[in-house]
């Protein structure tokens, strides 16, 4: 056999297992896509209907309506965003210190850092959850926020970056008259737009995502985020499953959307960054 | 210019000065919420609370009714199971992806960003989606899809014996949820699907980073594919496959999110599905035992510990840093 044919036969073996890998991956969603427009009726026929016969849009406004999902969106959101923004922030200022600025007990300091990252979150739950009692903070927004506006793995991704943009533009910003703040802000920031996307959209995702705590430290309908509000609403729908997986689309588009725009530069900041090991 | 000079003994403890005022947010919070309840946690573990009632110390007691427990060791056997057939099938399937993606191929980030979606997905909506595949009352997509499967097979042994068999498998359908032998299976299916597209990712990360001139001399030897896999590809990722291992194997023993959703609150029938995080939130927010159920978080947080020190030791030996 040809060299070409056998690397055209190896092409079309890559492609074909792909796309059958990628297909089998993303049929769950398609699976809950098509009976989120069901009629009630189809959601049980065998063989399964893959096309809904007519599309039941009003079914997402029944599911949205069902529960306080506008509230538990609002939630997510404000959440998210006030955890992704605050964790920029001191995830930024830890880094530049780790990787710009020499000062005493910096490798123990880097070490007790990143030795919490192997801390399991769960050792600290019941404690952290005491402290919130304490601190009155209970069913507030500040309780889902502030224990989780710190990263060490932030941190360490941006350490990794700012460690590649080169001293000599410091050396030379320093003479120029340049504050360390400044020279953070002005030149290093705008430098790593990659790396704080991909933190950005690590943390996001993930407080988006956050289930255990939340459940844990609210106790009323309006402090819930959508997953624990989803987890609540399954079970008082019971086995609507239409309108199960209208709510589970729903839930799912935020994330969906901002990592179809974002994905080329959360790939680049992971590669471009020490994630790779 | 190796000696200090006075001013630069000075510019030093000023840019100590600095670091800390920069470190200082990261550590009043971590402060707060990690290293003041690790010590918390652990000296809580000796103790007997309820939250509103007195603390009376009962020393290693907690410890000692939890190895009693047969209900914590199945929540140990079942996240140990759980975790060794998990990652490792994780990573072979997700290694295996990543090198077809990182072969000369068009629409790369399309079929990346198609095994990534199950990562970024909430673990409650994905988990609802697969409670509803594992459907047994005949309309479960898992079971049509084995029927299906019967069915083509059954179709070619028919074909194969020119018409000799019919019909030389049968399927009933299978009850997912309601069999306690399937529980962990079910959960490793559920996982595998869901921590693929990130393992890619990263290893692909990885792969980029071998250079191609190594495989071009290879080839040159006569090299096979399996021969560039094992001699280079395998040795020069190492360091990436030691970074995903641990971060599997520290996520995978955590699990608790997809349990909770897929039996509705429950660990499952006859407590198959208990896993150690259950086991701790069950204890501390179900029963309100908080000394008790840290102490099985610590026992959870040590079993983590040591297998990521083994892990480490055997890093030492097959990890090739370049």
């Amino acid at each position: 056999m040809g060299y070409q044919i056998k690397e055209k036969i190896v092409r079309f073996t890559v492609y074909l297992i792909l796309t059958v890998g990628a297909v089998f991956v993303l049929l769950p969603f398609f699976w809950m896509l098509s009976t989120s427009l069901k009629i009630p009726s189809e959601i049980a026929s065998m063989p399964p209907k893959w096309i809904p016969s007519k599309f039941m849009w009003e079914n997402y406004k029944i599911a949205w309506n069902a529960a306080p999902f506008a509230r538990y969106f609002f939630n997510s959101f404000y959440v998210a965003i006030a955890c992704t923004f605050l964790e920029l922030i001191t995830s930024a200022l830890g880094a530049y210190a780790f990787a710009k600025m020499d000062f005493f007990g910096k490798n123990v300091l880097f070490i007790i850092f990143l030795g919490t990252m192997m801390i399991p979150g769960e050792v600290l739950l019941i404690p952290n959850y005491i402290t919130i009692i304490q601190l009155g903070w209970v069913d507030t927004y500040k309780a889902l926020i502030i224990p989780w506006v710190v990263s060490v793995f932030g941190i360490f991704l941006m350490r990794q970056f700012f460690l590649t943009i080169p001293k000599e533009l410091h050396d030379a910003a320093k003479i120029d008259g340049c504050s360390r703040f400044r020279f953070l802000w002005q030149i290093i920031i705008p430098l790593s737009k990659p790396v704080l996307i991909t933190a950005a959209l690590f943390k996001f995702v993930g407080s988006w995502n956050a289930f255990l705590w939340v459940l844990i430290v609210t106790n009323t309908p309006e402090m819930r985020t959508v997953p624990v509000g989803l987890s609540f609403f399954s079970s008082d729908v019971g086995t609507d499953y239409h309108l199960l997986m209208a709510a589970s689309t729903l839930a799912l588009m935020p994330i969906l959307i901002l990592f179809f725009f974002l994905q080329k530069q959360f790939i680049q900041g992971i590669t471009r960054s020490g994630l790779k090991g | 210019m190796n000696i200090p000079t006075k001013y630069q003994k000075k510019s030093f403890w000023i840019e100590t000065f600095w670091a800390y005022m920069y470190l200082l947010p990261a550590f009043i919070i971590l402060g707060v919420f990690v290293f003041y309840p690790v010590v918390k946690s652990f000296i809580m573990s000796f103790y007997n609370w309820d939250l509103i009632g007195t603390k009376t110390y009962v020393g290693l007691e907690n410890y000692k009714e939890l190895f009693k427990d047969k209900v914590f060791l199945k929540a140990i056997i079942n996240t140990s199971y759980f975790v060794f057939v998990s990652v490792p099938i994780t990573m072979c399937l997700s290694l295996f992806i990543a090198i077809l993606l990182n072969t000369n191929i068009r629409a790369r980030s399309w079929y990346r960003l198609a095994f990534f979606i199950p990562w970024i997905t909430s673990p409650v909506a994905a988990t609802m989606v697969w409670k509803w595949i594992f459907n047994y009352n005949n309309y479960g997509l898992l079971n049509y899809f084995l029927l299906k499967l019967t069915h083509l097979i059954n179709w070619f042994a028919y074909i194969f014996t020119l018409g000799g068999v019919e019909n030389w498998l049968s399927f009933s359908p299978i009850n997912w949820l309601n069999n306690p032998s399937l529980t962990i299976p079910n959960l490793i299916l559920l996982s595998v699907w869901k921590m693929m597209g990130y393992n890619i990712v990263i290893f692909l990360a990885g792969l980029q980073n071998v250079p191609t001139e190594l495989y071009e001399a290879a080839e040159v030897d006569g090299a096979s594919r399996w021969q560039k896999f094992r001699h280079i590809t395998l040795p020069l990722i190492s360091p990436t496959t030691f970074f995903i291992s641990i971060i599997s194997m520290i996520g995978a023993f955590k699990i608790f999110t997809q349990v909770f959703v897929l039996y509705s609150g429950t660990p499952g029938l006859d407590n198959s599905g208990m896993t150690m995080v259950f086991y701790v939130y069950d204890k501390a927010f179900g029963e309100w035992r908080m000394g008790y159920a840290s102490a099985g978080a610590y026992v959870l947080f040590f079993i983590i510990f040591i297998f990521t020190l083994i892990q480490m030791q055997i890093s030492k030996k097959r990890v090739h840093y370049s």
